[in-house]
Order: structure tokens, then sequence, then C-alpha cells
């Protein structure tokens, strides 16, 4: 449940908390409400309006690596 | 016409429509002769009677009708005047024929202001001269305000079809390839981008266009084309399953092929919706015996509507009669009838 | 797109496949039950069962918010609608849920109530602050994803003292659901289910960490991987998940590292303290009375309860009959199971929620995996 997609930030508007982010070359408006601390180029999930948490690109790093690991380690 | 029939003329700038313009009076002639006629001008039109009668060839007609009842009325990439022409042509063309006329009946709401209307038929005046079929016969309506969407519009087109072309839904047979002009869901996500409560943004334009010139092409090439239809509501997955429902086969497609504009797989994702359901106003689907694909794919990507023209899967002996598709990822599902309308969804 | 695209490619999701192939004991099978009704879409929509062994199976679990809302709270909405002169602002998604008397809130619209699908919580309060003349009402739904902003409207409505907007609340939480399910059946009457892991729903535990899924891991002795919600995390997941179950482990694992931390989305999880508690108990459709298992509006912010504002008094409504949606919001049943799938029960013409929601197990089984390999 919860659909929520990774948009990257664009622009941010401090004052009302809100952010404008994009995904490709679609744009919206979005809250940041819920999440401190976000800069321009962070990405965050977006659910219903709102960004939920930003991503981490060390860990989404991390786990691209770990996938193409799978099955190359020897299983005892 | 020369002729000063009406002392003040029609002021478009300031003036809405009332239900005097439906009355079948002086004002009503006044409308259409200062708009409709000025703006949508050809012979058959000009003689102002209540039909337009004409010679055809010998042959088999074809004849279409479709209401237009979009809103917004005005979106990226057109309107419901450009809408209702290309619509109709494409009707038309879908069985082969070649679109020769077409009819116009508006039904409009008291109120609605004339400088709209006014944009409207010059952009159906437009996309009709583009296309080579003129508007030839009419009607006007009015109804009180609160009982029409500002205008609907209802066109009808006739067509003759070329010999030896037997284009019709019941026509795929297992082993056929299916081919489609172009890329899917721009129309709906265009609209749905001037709705209101949604409010993305994006450069996306609907996709509304005449395809009856790249359909000329096609039969000329392969006059024995099996099954062409246009991914309207519903998008291309209804569409397919209309087919195979017609022509008791099934089908499986190859996700990989079907093309979609980036912009619009961003779109949807945002929004939770399936391009494959999204709609679409300039496309076509061929359906075609296997040694014909290489020659249609060619010439549809010669033709401007058709540059992004692909194969994308082919037609099964099925007694379920299901479309199925190969995932991108790998796996493989089902592609349903459309249930209900697609609604952005939170989950 | 990024982070996107990534989590979908099919060389990865080979590699995946035949890792869980050679991973998966021929001799035993799995039972992975995906908690998130939008890990049952994925695993549909891309046909991740293709590629995996037949002795792994997907048992969808209940967390589709649509699915396990009471009929009852649909009829409220009903109610509220046709006995007062109010506008209702709903996600799309409970449209078309069948209510009593296979009402809907479509239905309701089309006869002439003034009900609006809205994509945010935001829109419902902007159309209050736009039609001050109007009673407006948002009918909230969702897991701990959704909730927050339901917490920051209603915060938001009274530091602008907005007087005509009210939230009707029907926010649930996972957790109680998990142990729900994982507990003892509380009537013999019900079914068991053979639950061999958990796949943890992916942006539930974006707002309330890692952490709260540690006590079931420990006391039922299940292990539970958090998974993204993308295909490959699907996958990635199932295989941490069946090398768990190999090792006799049973602990808490995230695969969803990139947006699951530990301790989650604390400023998200202050907010809603501060505005929503605990209900003593709720009705879930197909799990019956669960206690602490959902939300409703604090005190100190009563004056945007709609549950305060309006006489919504509980509706004892009953599923169709023949209607197994609470077996199979439970795991206990799959969809073809049910007498009415496919014959009574479609898309078009849904009988319970499960077909109603693309999330429903029935719906996602009817749209993508009706040919079941």
């Amino acid at each position: 449940m919860c659909l929520a997609i990774p948009a990257r930030v664009i622009a941010i508007n401090q004052a009302n908390d809100m952010a404008t982010v994009a995904l490709g070359e679609v744009k919206k408006e979005i809250s940041i409400a819920l999440v401190d601390n976000v800069s321009i180029d962070d990405y965050v999930l977006i659910h219903v309006g709102y960004a939920l948490n930003k991503i981490s690109p060390e860990e989404a790093q991390r786990t691209l690596v770990l996938f193409a690991q799978a099955g190359l380690k020897d299983e005892s | 016409m020369n002729k000063k029939r009406f002392p003040v003329r029609l002021n478009i700038r300031n003036n809405v429509i009332d239900m005097t313009h439906g009355s079948g009076g002086r004002a009503m002639a006044q409308l259409i002769e200062e708009l409709f006629v000025k703006h949508l001008d050809n012979d058959l039109l000009r003689q102002a009677n209540d039909q337009a009668a004409f010679n055809v060839p010998g042959g088999r007609m074809v004849i279409s009708t479709d209401g237009h009842v979009i809103s917004p009325l005005f979106f990226p990439g057109g309107d419901i005047g450009s809408l209702s022409v290309h619509g109709t042509i494409n009707d038309v063309a879908m069985s082969g024929a070649r679109a020769l006329y077409l009819s116009a009946g508006f039904i409009l709401e008291e109120g609605f202001p004339l400088s709209e209307l006014e944009k409207i038929v010059v952009s159906m005046a437009d996309a009709s001269r583009n296309s080579g079929v003129p508007v030839v016969t009419g009607d006007t309506k009015v109804v009180e305000k609160g009982k029409g969407d500002g205008i609907f519009i209802t066109t009808s087109g006739v067509g003759m079809v070329p010999e030896g072309v037997q284009i019709s839904g019941d026509q795929a047979r297992p082993g056929d390839t299916i081919l489609i002009s172009g890329t899917i869901g721009d129309h709906g996500v265009a609209i749905m981008s001037s709705r209101e409560n949604l409010e993305f943004e994006t450069s996306i334009k609907s996709d509304s266009a005449a395809v009856h010139t790249l359909v000329a092409d096609m039969v000329t090439a392969v006059p024995g084309i099996h099954c062409l239809r246009d991914p309207t509501r519903g998008g291309l997955a209804t569409t397919l399953n209309e087919l195979a429902q017609q022509s008791s086969v099934g089908m499986i497609l190859n996700e990989n092929r079907i093309p979609v504009n980036p912009s619009v797989t961003a779109a949807c994702e945002l929004l939770g919706l399936d391009p494959l359901y999204v709609a679409n106003e300039g496309k076509l689907v061929c359906i075609c015996a296997p040694q014909h694909s290489q020659t249609l794919l060619a010439i549809m990507q010669a033709h401007p509507l058709g540059r992004n023209a692909a194969v994308i899967g082919e037609v099964t002996d099925d007694p379920n009669g299901l479309v199925q598709m190969q995932t991108r990822f790998g796996g493989s599902r089902i592609v349903d009838w459309l249930s209900g309308e697609q609604l952005p969804r939170i989950c | 797109m990024k982070y996107i695209d990534e989590f979908r490619r099919r060389d990865l999701a080979q590699q995946i496949s035949s890792a869980i192939k050679k991973t998966a004991d021929p001799e035993k099978h799995y039972h992975l039950m995906e908690f998130c009704g939008g890990h049952t879409h994925a695993i549909f929509r891309y046909g991740v069962q293709k590629l995996i062994p037949d002795n792994v199976s997907y048992i969808h679990g209940p967390g589709c918010p649509v699915c396990v809302l009471p009929v009852g709270r649909i009829d409220n909405a009903l109610q509220l609608v046709n006995e007062y002169d109010v506008t209702l602002c709903t996600y799309g998604d409970l449209m078309r849920v069948p209510a009593s008397g296979l009402n809907s809130l479509l239905r309701a619209k089309a006869r002439g109530a003034d009900i609006r699908m809205v994509y945010s919580a935001m829109d419902a309060l902007n159309i209050a602050r736009e039609n001050p003349a109007k009673e407006v009402i948002f009918f909230a739904i969702g897991f701990e994803t959704t909730t927050p902003p339901t917490a920051l409207i209603i915060k938001q409505a009274q530091a602008e003292q907005i007087k005509n907007f009210t939230v009707f609340c029907n926010h649930v939480l996972t957790p109680p659901a998990m142990h729900s399910i994982l507990g003892e059946p509380e009537n013999s009457g019900q079914d068991r289910i053979i639950i061999d892991g958990f796949l943890g729903p992916s942006h539930v535990s974006t707002i309330i960490g890692s952490r709260p899924y540690e006590v079931f891991a420990e006391q039922f002795y299940k292990p539970i991987v958090i998974a993204g919600f993308e295909p490959l995390d699907v996958m990635q997941a199932s295989l941490m998940l069946i090398l768990q179950i190999n090792e006799g482990r049973h602990e808490v694992e995230n695969e969803y590292t990139r947006a699951v931390s530990r301790n989650g989305n604390q400023k998200a999880q202050a907010l809603v303290a501060e505005v929503l508690e605990l209900r003593s108990e709720f009705e879930w459709r197909g799990l019956g009375m669960v206690p602490e298992s959902a939300l409703k509006i604090r005190f100190e912010y009563a004056e945007f309860d709609a549950e305060k504002r309006f006489n919504i008094p509980p509706v004892q409504a009953s599923d169709v009959k023949g209607c197994e949606c609470p077996q199979i919001l439970r795991g206990v049943k799959k969809p073809t199971d049910c007498q009415l799938f496919g014959t009574v029960c479609t898309p078009e013409n849904p009988m319970g929620a499960c077909m109603v929601s693309s999330e429903g197990a029935c719906a996602a089984y009817w749209t993508y995996g009706r040919l079941s390999q």
C-alpha cells in the first residue's frame, strides 16, 4: 500500500514548507513539512502530495550492489 | 455573401449564447452565418440547406458518429473542436476508408461565451482544412444554463472503402502481428495535467491528429490488413481486449516494445496510473498477417504520424481470449479490460 | 527515472531469480506473506511469480486500508452526506468500495451528493478554506504512511481557525494487525494459516522504522524482511527470508535501507502523537475487533473530529453472503477459493473490498494473475 515515488527536489519554499519536485520533466508542488533538512537535488519519497523521507544515495547504491551479487556468494 | 443581412454584426468579444440562438430565428441564422459558416466555409455549407447532397463513386460506404463532451474544453495540444474533427475522421479511417465529408451538431449552453465558441470553431476549421475533409452540414441547439457543460459537439463522417479492403475487428487470426503507430498515453496525461485538482506541470501535449493519410498509405501497400482501431477511451489495453473478443483470439504483448514517452511514464508513476489504460487520440493499432508486418512498419515509420511505430506483439490461439504481456522485468501478466474509471490511487 | 528504473532491471531480476532457485530447499515449501497491498500489486504487475520456484508462494495479507475498512464506516460516510449538507472529500481508492445495499460513494455522487475525490489531504483543507459556507469532511483512511498528512492538516486547520472542517478518522496501525494474524485465533472456527516469514511494508516502515517489528520476530519466531516497493526489492527480500528460514533465524532485516531506518521518521511520528491517539479497539474487515489498532483525534483537537460534530452511530454491517474477503484478507483462502470470484464478483461488479481496491488480492489476481502458472 502507500504508493510512494522517489522524486528530485528542484526548488524549495521554506516559508510555507513546500517544494517543487521533478520526476523526469514532470513537476509537482509538494509539502516537505514532514522532513527536515531538505536540499535542492535531494531525492524524497512522495506520497499523497507529501515528502515522507529522503532517499539515501549511498544505501541505494549498496542495495543495487547486493542485487548484483545475489547468488554469487557460496551458500553453505 | 456580400449583402448585409444583419444590421449589427455579432459581438463575439463580449456576448454569450442565449436562448434565441437556438430558436431558429434571425439570431440563430446570424450565429450560423457569422460564426460557423464564416470559418468552416465550403461550397456545400454555403448552400445553407438543412442537408448536403453530393455524388459518390460506386462502392462501399462507411459512416461513423462520435459525441464529444470533453472537459476541460481547451488542453495542451488541442480542444474539443479539433478533437471532434480528428476523432470522426479517424473512426471512418479505421475501416480503411477515406473520409469524404463531416457533419457537426452543436449543443450550446446558455451563457457560453461567443469568444470561446469562435476559438473552437476556428480550431475545427483548421483541423478540417488541414485534413482535407470539409464540414458540409450542421445543426445548433441551445439548452438552458446548467443543462450543458458549455458545449457538446457531435460529428459524423462518411467515407468510401477502397476495393479489396475488408478491415474489421473480427479479422484477427492466430499468428498475426500487432503494431502500434506511436507512443501511448499522451492524450490522457495532457488532459489530466489541465485538471485543477491534480496540478502537475508537464510539457506533454495531446496527440490529437487525423490519421487518415497514414491509413491510406498503409492500405495502399497492404490492402489485406486485418484490423485497424484507434485506442481512445480506455487506452491500448481496452482496444486490444475488444479486438481479442471480437475475433475470439488471444494476444501476447512484449512490454519492452510498447513505445511510451518518458514524461508520460513519469506522470503515470506519480498518479498511480497504467499508461496501457490511458486514452490516445492520434494513434492506431494494426493487426496484419505476419508476412506483411515489416512492410507496414516501414510505411508507418515513413509517415509523420507513425515515426515511433512498433511491433508490439502477436495474436495467439487462446480459447480464453486473454491478452497477456511479457513484462519488461521478465515476468508475465494479464492485461485485462479497464474496470470503471481509472482513478489516481494512494495505494 | 532515478531510484525507480534501476530497481526494475531485468538482468538483475534474472540474477536474483537464480539465487532464489539455488537457495530454496526443494524439500521445503516457503509461505511468505506480503503484508502490504502495494507489494501484492508489484508481484502481479511485474509477474514476479514467474521468476520464483513453485515451492515459494506469496500469501496476500491485509495491508490494504481500503480492504480492511469495515463496511459500516462507509455506511457512516454515506449517512453523513445524506443527512447533513456537507462536502465529503475522499481519496480515489474509496469511491467504488461497496457499502451496505450495494451503495458506494460513487453511486451517491451520481445521485447528487457532494462527494469530491482528492489526491492529497491538503486538497480537502483547501476546499474548506475556499468554501467557508459549506461543512467539509475529510474521510481519512490509511496506515501509518498516510496518517502524518492528516495530522498536519488538522494542526493547520487549528492554526488558521477554520470553522467548517472536520476529519472522519479511520487510520489504522500495522503492527497490531500483524499481531492479530500471527496470534491464536479467537474462535475455534477460524483457520490457522502457515506463514513462514513476512515481507514488511515499505512506506509504513519509512515512518515507523524497523524497530516495531522486532517484538514479533522474537515473540513469534518469524523472520521479517522490510522490502522496498520495486519488484527487485520484493525478490531480494524474498531471498533474504528464504535464507533466514533455512538458517532457522528469526530476525528483522531491512532490504529497503535507502528509505527505512531503525527509528523511522521521528518528526512525523511526533506530529501524529500530538494530534491523534489510540482507540481501545477497532473493527477490521476480516480480522474482527483488534485492540489498540486504530487512531482517533485527541481531545485538544476535538473541534476537527467529525465523530464529535456529527452524530455517527456505529453501524454493524455484514459482508455479502458467500463473500470470502475476511478469509482472503487473512491469507487463509485464495481468491479462487471464493465462490463469488469471477461469477458474481468481478471488477465491474465488486461484492467486497478485495475486488474493488486494485491492491486487494482479488482485484490484483483478476487483473494480472488469472492465468496462474
